[in-house]
């Protein structure tokens, strides 16, 4: 891994560490998914930092720990964008850092419906070694996952990636659906997939008293989610599918841990994906940086 | 290479910079808000709940601990923007005047659901319905602990 890219992460790292010390804002009241987005934006002026780690086990090669942090703002109440970093350990192999990702999330509506769709638009910078499994697109599969990071890391993709999502919130259950399209800005073919999300806090009544452990602070769900092939082979023919229950616990601290194991759906799949993350809410972050650069208090 | 080096640098610093002004932010207590000018035209939003909405009746009226712990998620979601007594700041009005104090629980409600979102107030259906309820318990509980003379709307 390049000098300035191992600086970066490994400061990231202990910046992140840092942030645990500072004194807690908001409770967030966050969805227990990790590839499925719902229809919450960030709230405005707010930053998130989420760390999140992917253990996959790999037949014929050797297993890995991807990695990646993000940087979530909400720059409005009906637009959050959001920036990733990410990485990747090859047991038995190298660690190399990946790529980055810009996304943003923007939400057409005024008002709260049956079906909340949100758009979502990213651009990702990465390289062959990505090995995330952020979603399920097109015709990934397992075996993609056996090239070296030497070689794999040669290959530069530069995609942009479109998703429709469509979320429902009913008696304390959300239900999301996200269609996903994805065009590599080299000449490949518009790849497509889809994730789907149901989820539900143990307890939907707020406790009178402060406490960590009770039942409001706990979000249950399960997440389904892969690929659809592409322009010229749609459909679920060579594409992989995973199956995750997913558990979220928002600390009153302010902090969300997050963790998930996945089970591959059929013979392109991983067979087993350990996903875990953590994350931490600063509010009012964009008022701290316009009174840095003088702004009115 | 460069832009990806440019790119990451960018975003440490931000990084950076968020977590020394999260520090700096809860070593110092926050100022007393600024008192907020007072705009009737900010609560306009309070209106257009639809009459359906603006009639439900509050489910957990008579439930014992519905206010203090309507008050535990006031303080962790909303006093940010709207203080800590939700006497309002620069960033969100507030919640202590006439229009809102006189509001139906159905109408805050309402409002609490589906937010001001061109306006900055987020949609807070992300919280379940019961919890929306005790935030409207809450709320309305502050008309009967503010004077009069707090509410704007009752100056000279």
């Amino acid at each position: 891994m390049a000098p300035l890219h191992r600086l970066v992460l490994i400061g990231s790292f202990f910046l992140f560490v840092l942030s645990i010390f500072s004194p807690p804002p908001a409770l967030a009241q966050e969805n227990p998914y990790i590839v499925a987005y719902d229809h919450y934006l960030e709230e405005p002026g707010n930053l998130e930092i989420e760390y999140f780690s992917t253990l996959g086990t790999q037949r014929g090669g050797n297993n890995f720990h991807a990695f990646w942090v993000e940087f979530e703002y909400g720059a409005t109440a009906w637009w959050t964008t959001e920036l990733y970093l990410e990485g990747q350990t090859t047991f038995n192999d190298s660690t190399v850092f990946t790529g980055f990702r810009w996304e943003n999330r923007l939400r057409p509506l005024k008002r709260e419906h049956f079906i909340n769709p949100v758009l979502y638009v990213e651009y990702e910078n990465k390289n062959g070694a990505d090995k995330i499994l952020k979603e399920g697109e097109g015709h990934d599969v397992e075996s993609d996952f056996l090239v070296s990071n030497a070689q794999a890391r040669k290959e530069h993709i530069h995609e942009i990636e479109l998703k429709l999502i469509l979320s429902s919130t009913f008696k304390g259950w959300n239900f999301t659906e996200n269609t996903l399209a994805a065009k590599d800005l080299s000449n490949s073919p518009w790849e497509f997939g889809y994730a789907l999300g149901a989820s539900r806090p143990f307890a939907l009544k707020a406790s009178a008293k402060r406490c960590t452990l009770c039942p409001q602070n706990f979000v249950a769900g399960v997440e389904m989610y892969g690929g659809l092939g592409d322009r010229h082979s749609f459909g679920l023919h060579h594409t992989s599918h995973y199956l995750a229950p997913a558990l979220a616990w928002n600390l009153p601290s302010g902090w969300t841990l997050r963790i998930s194991p996945g089970f591959g759906l059929n013979d392109n799949s991983h067979r087993f994906l350990m996903r875990w993350g953590v994350s931490r809410e600063i509010t009012g972050f964009g008022s701290m940086v316009s009174r840095l650069f003088g702004g009115r208090k | 290479m460069k832009a990806i080096a440019a790119a990451l640098a960018v975003c440490a610093s931000f990084l950076a910079v968020s977590v020394v002004l999260a520090q700096t932010q809860n070593s110092v207590k926050p100022p007393a808000a600024a008192a907020p000018k007072y705009d009737p035209a900010i609560y306009a939003e309070l209106q257009k709940a639809p009459e359906k909405a603006r009639n439900r009746a509050n489910p957990l009226q008579n439930d014992a601990d519905a206010v203090a712990a309507g008050a535990i998620l006031f303080e962790q979601h909303c006093a940010e923007c709207h203080g800590h007594s939700a006497e309002g700041s620069r960033k969100a009005p507030s919640l202590l005047v006439p229009e809102v104090q006189n509001a139906t629980p159905g109408t805050l409600f309402w409002l609490l659901t589906n937010g001001v979102v061109r306006k900055k107030m987020p949609v807070w259906s992300k919280l379940p319905e019961p919890r929306r309820w005790q935030l409207v318990r809450y709320i309305k509980s502050l008309g009967s602990a503010a004077p009069a003379a707090e509410s704007p709307a009752h100056k000279p």
